[in-house]
Formats: C-alpha cells, structure tokens, sequence
C-alpha cells in the first residue's frame, strides 16, 4: 500500500541512465535532521569538500563502503532543506540536485531521506514530496534514540507501509542501525534505477499550492497518528527551559555577552601562542634558508617570497580553528540559532537578517571565514549587503598594526588613571569599524540592495550535546578551504608583492645586510609606487615610506609591520619590533619635524580599519559573489571611505591643535 | 486574532494562513497549516521575533510574518 497523494505530473523525460561503476547516493533532509551526522558516520574521514559546479555552495563527499564485495559508493551530502520549493541558493541547489535537474555526476542512484523521529511530521513533508517523484528512496530515522527517551513509540514497519519506501531508524553517534541502511540501499540498487525522473507539480499558483500543501499535511498526520503513539503531548520540553535563561530578557543578552567574550578570548589571546610559534619557525628556517644558500635572487624568492608567505598563511590557522571550534560547537548545541533570534531586531534596524550575527561575529577574527558563514542567510540582497560590512569589523590583522602604532605613540599612558590609553584607543577602533558598518548597510539597503524584509522564519532545534566527531570534521573542512582557496591566494600574492619590492634590482650589491635591503625597497617598483602616491597620501599625513606600506600590506593588513621594518633599515624578524618601535619615532621629515606624530599613527589605523587591504577579502567575495562586480566595488567604496576619515582625522586634528 | 496578538503559553489553532507569495508558502511548509495546533512561547528580548511550537518544534518569526497567521483560541 502506497498513500501518496497523486499529484499531476509535468515531466517524464529524463536523461538515459549511464553506465557507473560506482553508486552515487545522496543525503537529503531538513536542516538540523542529523544529516551531517549520519553522513560523517558513513564515510568516517574519506569525505572532501568541493563546491558545485558554477556556485559557491558547498558540498561533501565521501566514500560509503555499503557491503564488503561491492566498490564503495559515493556518497553526496546535499545542504539542508525543508522543501522543494526552495527559498535560498542552498536549497535551489538540492532541489536540483533531488530532482535530477543538476550535475550528471551527481544524478543519484539512490536517495537517503534522512527523517529527524523526533519532528516527524515536518521531517515528513520532505520526503513525501520526494518519494512523489518516484525515485529510488531509503529512510533513514535519526534520533531515534531520543524519540524512544521521550517516550514517542514508532512502529517503523507501519511507518513504512503507508510511505511504500524502506524506512531504517538510526542513531548515527552509537553507529546503530548503519549497517541496516547499507543493507536497505544496496537491494533498492540491485532493484535497478527507475527510468524515469518525475517531477510533480506543487501547483501552479498559490491556490493549487496551498491546497496540495494542505493534503500533504492531511495524509502525514494520518500516517503519523497510525505508526507513532505517543504519551508524551503537552509537555513542556527541556530545550524550552532552557531557552527560559538563555533567550530570557535580561539573562539572554547576558549569555550572549559571556559567549562572545569567550569566543574573542580564545581569538585573540590562546591563539597567539600557536601563531608566534608558526611564526618562530618559518623566521628559523628563512634563516636557516639563507645561512645554506648564496646570497641572491633565488634565495630571496624562497625566503621573501615563498617561506614568508606560507608562513604568513599558516598563521591564520590557529584562529581560524578556534573560531570554528566555537562555531561548531555554538551550531551543533542548538545555540547558535537562539543567538539570531535574540540579535534579528537590532540587526533589522540596519536592515539585516539575525542570521548575520554570525558571519559578522566571525568577521572580528578573520573577514574570510565570515564571508564564508553568510551563505545561511536566504535573500541574496541581505547576503549581499552582509559581505560588504564583514571587512569593517575589525580583524585580527589589524590588531599587529593598532599594537605598533600604540606602542610607538601612546604606551604608558593611561585614562582615568587606570585604564590604558592604548587598550581605550583599540576599543574605539572597534567601535568605529561597526559604527561604519552600520551606515553602509543601512546606505546600501536603502539604495543598491533595496529589497523588502526578507522571511525570518527560522527553526530553533532543541539543544543537544554537541557531537564531537562532527565538530572535528568540520574543523578539519574549514581548515582545508582556507588553505585552498585564500592560502593559495595569499600566497601569489606574497610572492606577487616580493617581485614588486625586489624589481628591478639595485645594482649588483649582494642583499642580506639590511641597508642593501632598504636601498632596494626604495629603488624598486613599490617603491617607485609609494613616491608616485606621496602627493595623494600627505594630507592624511603619510610619506612614501608610509606609502610603499600601503601598497604592501594589500596583502595582508600586517605586512606593513615587515615592509616598514625593511623600509627603516631595522631588519624584518618580529623580536626586532621595539627597534622599529624607536625608528618611527626618530624618522624625521625633510623639514626636520618628526614623521611620526601621534596624530599619524591615529590616522593611519583608520585608514587601516577601513580600507579593504586584503587580497584575501577580495579573493573570498570574488567566489562567494560569483562576480567581479562586487569585490571591485567593495574594494573602491572602502578605500574612499578610508581616505576621506583619514583625512578628516589627520586635517581636523591639525586644525584641533593635536599633533 | 492573529499569531503576533494572543498571549502566550496558550493553546490555539491555525485558522488561514495569508498567502503573499514565497512567504506564506514557507510558513505553511513549516508546518503552520489551518488547523495545526500552534503556542507562541515567548517573544525576544526587544520584543520581535517570536519563538512558536507548532507540531512539536520551535519555530522563530518575526511579528510581520505572524501577522498573516490568524488563528483561534482553546484545542
């Protein structure tokens, strides 16, 4: 028996069925089913993440070994999705994907369902719509455990029965019911694959859509109420207690607070132990580089170019893990959705989804994996105009710059007495930065991005215990992408900015001692460069010296400590920073007036708060944009926007009597 | 009545649902179809958005989007 709903069907054609060696499964399911779970217990470390063809949505796959004597099959998790009228990038894709409307390569042999036993009827909507398509279907019933804890009785074959597809329950953490699932996918296999791929028609217009939705939920209920019995109605869940703190009026802010505090602590200060050691050791082997190697061309690509810059990527990692681990583990626990729900008013004040909290949160540590995180957000404007703010808050590459700035020009200082000067001065950047972001959005949504209030519908999952396995792989993938898509960029571009300061060559002077190396700089194209900009850079205070760490640290923000370090004649190693602490304030103008002035560092922080110097940035928003359009004016609005506040701070502040 | 104005930790019933476009068809795919039995269990902090339970989960809108919910009171 079979009680599916019998809707019109619009299209029967299909492409043939080739010839494959191996099965291609994919796993399909609503958002927070236990998707991402089931699919790590199946594939354990043979999984990749790659993105589809033509987009910027990610997927993983892996290899899924159903039975001994068979290939592994291949094995797709799809991203989450509630339905098939899908109502973001993400879930136009599975759709696609579902319907066999995307990639060959990814046409499934079979579907795995999965269906969350503890949020049936919803987690039923989907696969019912799915198994309408007639395509080969397996259900794979998650939590199960849970559903058995609260007291829910599911009677699987009933369950079964009435849906006409294979129904196998599972709790993927305790690796029950795994081999189950093999065994149900593999005979749907050897059954053969369907022929033809139908897609069923919700309705053509609202009325004939909501009129099929409707029915589904009729016939789910119906099915639902047969296979399941439950004494468990009316109970206030422990999920809902606890949301009586954290999502409480005066508690909830002060929750967030705590996890944010934490969540930066862990960025900012754990993590600078891994990255000077990173650090230690590529400075270690750059010298040991040199002392092996003749002085030269080749010498320098491999120790400017190439040791520092791998070096220079490697780095980030520390940060990078820790971020993720928090948002691995915020996500997986349930909280991170409580979070956009208690953010989503102040954010729609600015015109943005609660679910930018997140990617905008992040962006304090890095604006890459930020942007990486707004792919949750639904309306592409509100991605959009998302990505355009990330760069504001203010990253961790600034910080090297905000601390040499201070403790060139504001060190001992205190406000109030007690309360550092330099520790206000950070703080104010921060400040600035959202304050800026703020604007921009609010410009941007009102003028390019206009677009109204997109739906926020948005499931808050009971909180569980975060798995750790799924919180390692996570890691694991967010640490490849880095490294594949802004490391390789970070990279070429590191390389890219040592021709830029080693052509052409001055002279046939062996480099290695640190006058040759300033001697160079200023002979080369950067330098030539930063000469070049001098007349547009003096009145926000800024000399060529200034200008060729500019143009340098659109590498990355913190390279213009090494490029001034050069620049200064102090030798490049990060112990060297209290000699070039002294340099910049002795460095004189022709005039004989000290170069570096307080009001200098001040401005030049927020040129480097606001201006988007980070190839990185560019290189992330270029994927996630899929466009060029968006990187290029990302980059010009900000440097506009950071030259014309430099200017105001360094004239306004002459005008003020400060210097 | 509709979902933004009972109070809550009351029991209701969804009664219609207003269709404008992508949107209301996502709110009755959640789950929220005439009929359903819906509680709206609290409201954020700056009172928008609010978190409901509808067929045992919890679902978070904004009062906009429960506007186009009307619903009825008691079982």
């Amino acid at each position: 028996m079979s009680a599916i709903l019998d809707t019109p069907v619009i299209d029967q054609s299909a492409p043939p069925l080739e010839a494959k060696r191996e099965a291609t499964i994919v796993v399909a399911g609503n958002p927070n089913a236990g998707k991402t779970s089931l699919f790590n217990s199946l594939t354990g470390l043979r999984q990749k993440v790659a993105n589809y063809p033509g987009v910027t949505v990610e997927s993983k796959m892996g290899q899924w070994t159903l039975s001994p004597e068979l290939p592994p099959a291949r094995l797709i998790d799809l991203p989450g999705l509630y339905s098939l009228a899908a109502t973001s990038l993400d879930e136009e894709i599975a759709r696609d994907i579902l319907l066999g409307r995307g990639p060959t390569s990814m046409s499934a042999d079979t579907i795995v369902v999965v269906v969350d036993a503890t949020n049936l009827v919803r987690n039923l909507y989907l696969a019912t719509q799915l198994i309408e398509t007639k395509q080969p279907i397996v259900i794979a019933l998650t939590m199960f455990d849970l559903a058995e804890r609260s007291n829910l009785k599911i009677d699987v074959q009933k369950l079964s029965d009435a849906l006409g597809v294979p129904v196998v329950p599972v709790v993927a953490k305790q690796r029950r019911g795994l081999e189950d699932l093999a065994k149900a996918v593999t005979s749907i296999i050897d059954r053969g694959r369907a022929n033809s791929v139908v897609l069923l028609a919700d309705g053509n217009n609202d009325h004939e859509r909501q009129s099929t939705l409707i029915k589904r939920y009729a016939l789910i209920e119906r099915i639902v109420s047969d296979a399941v019995e439950s004494t468990n109605e009316g109970k206030h869940s422990v999920s809902e207690r606890i949301d009586r703190v954290v999502t409480h009026k005066i508690f909830g802010p002060l929750v967030l607070i705590v996890v944010m505090l934490l969540v930066f602590q862990a960025i900012f200060s754990w993590a600078s132990l891994p990255m000077s050691l990173i650090d230690n050791v590529f400075s270690a082997l750059s010298d040991a580089v040199r002392a092996h190697l003749p002085a030269g061309i080749f010498t320098d690509l491999l120790t400017d170019g190439i040791i520092a810059g791998v070096g220079g990527v490697l780095a980030f990692l520390p940060q990078i893990l820790l971020l993720f681990l928090f948002i691995s583990i915020l996500e997986d626990s349930g909280y991170m959705a409580r979070a956009a729900f208690l953010m989503d008013r102040l954010m729609r004040a600015v015109g943005l989804h609660g679910k930018a909290f997140v990617p905008l949160l992040s962006s304090f540590a890095c604006a890459v994996p930020g942007i990486m995180a707004t792919r949750t957000i639904e309306n592409p404007k509100d991605r959009i105009a998302t990505i355009m703010i990330a760069p504001f808050m203010s990253c961790s590459a600034r910080l090297p710059v905000y601390t040499l700035m201070i403790a060139a020009f504001f060190s001992g200082r205190k406000v109030l007495g007690v309360i550092s000067l330099g520790a206000v001065i950070i703080l104010a950047m921060y400040i600035l930065g959202i304050a800026v972001a703020i604007a921009v959005a609010w410009i941007l949504k009102h003028t390019i991005l206009n677009a109204p209030p997109p739906p926020f519908v948005m499931e808050l999952p009971p909180y569980r215990i975060p798995d750790f396995g799924n919180v390692g792989h996570a890691l694991l993938s967010r640490c490849s992408i880095f490294l594949k898509r802004a490391g390789t960029v970070i990279l070429a571009i590191s390389i890219l900015l040592w021709a830029l300061m080693a052509f052409p060559r001055a002279g046939s002077v062996p480099s290695g001692q640190d006058g040759d190396r300033a001697a160079q700089i200023e002979n080369s194209l950067a330098g030539r460069a930063g000469r070049l900009i001098e007349p547009a850079i003096k009145p926000l205070g800024f000399d060529w010296k200034i200008g060729i760490g500019l143009i340098a640290s659109f590498a990355a923000r913190e390279t213009i400590i090494s490029t001034l370090s050069i620049v200064y004649n102090v030798g490049e190693s990060p112990d060297n920073k209290s000699s070039l602490v002294d340099a910049l304030r002795n460095a004189k103008r022709t005039d004989g007036s000290p170069l570096w002035t307080p009001l200098v560092g001040v401005s030049l922080m927020i040129f480097f708060l606001l201006a988007c110097q980070c190839m990185s940035t560019v290189a992330i928003v270029r994927r996630e944009t899929n466009s060029w359009r968006w990187p290029i004016f990302m980059v010009g609005y900000m440097l506009v926007l950071a030259y014309v506040a430099s200017f105001i701070t360094y004239q306004g502040g002459h005008l003020l009597g400060f210097s | 009545m509709t979902l933004d104005t009972i109070p809550r930790d009351v029991n209701a019933r969804v009664a219609s649902v207003e269709m404008n476009g992508a949107h209301g068809l996502r709110l009755m795919e959640m789950g929220l179809v005439p009929g359903a039995p819906v509680r709206v269990v609290k409201a954020a902090p700056l009172g928008d958005p609010i978190q409901v339970c509808v067929r045992n989960y919890h679902l978070a809108l904004r009062r906009v989007e429960a506007q186009s919910i009307e619903v009825t009171l008691g079982e």
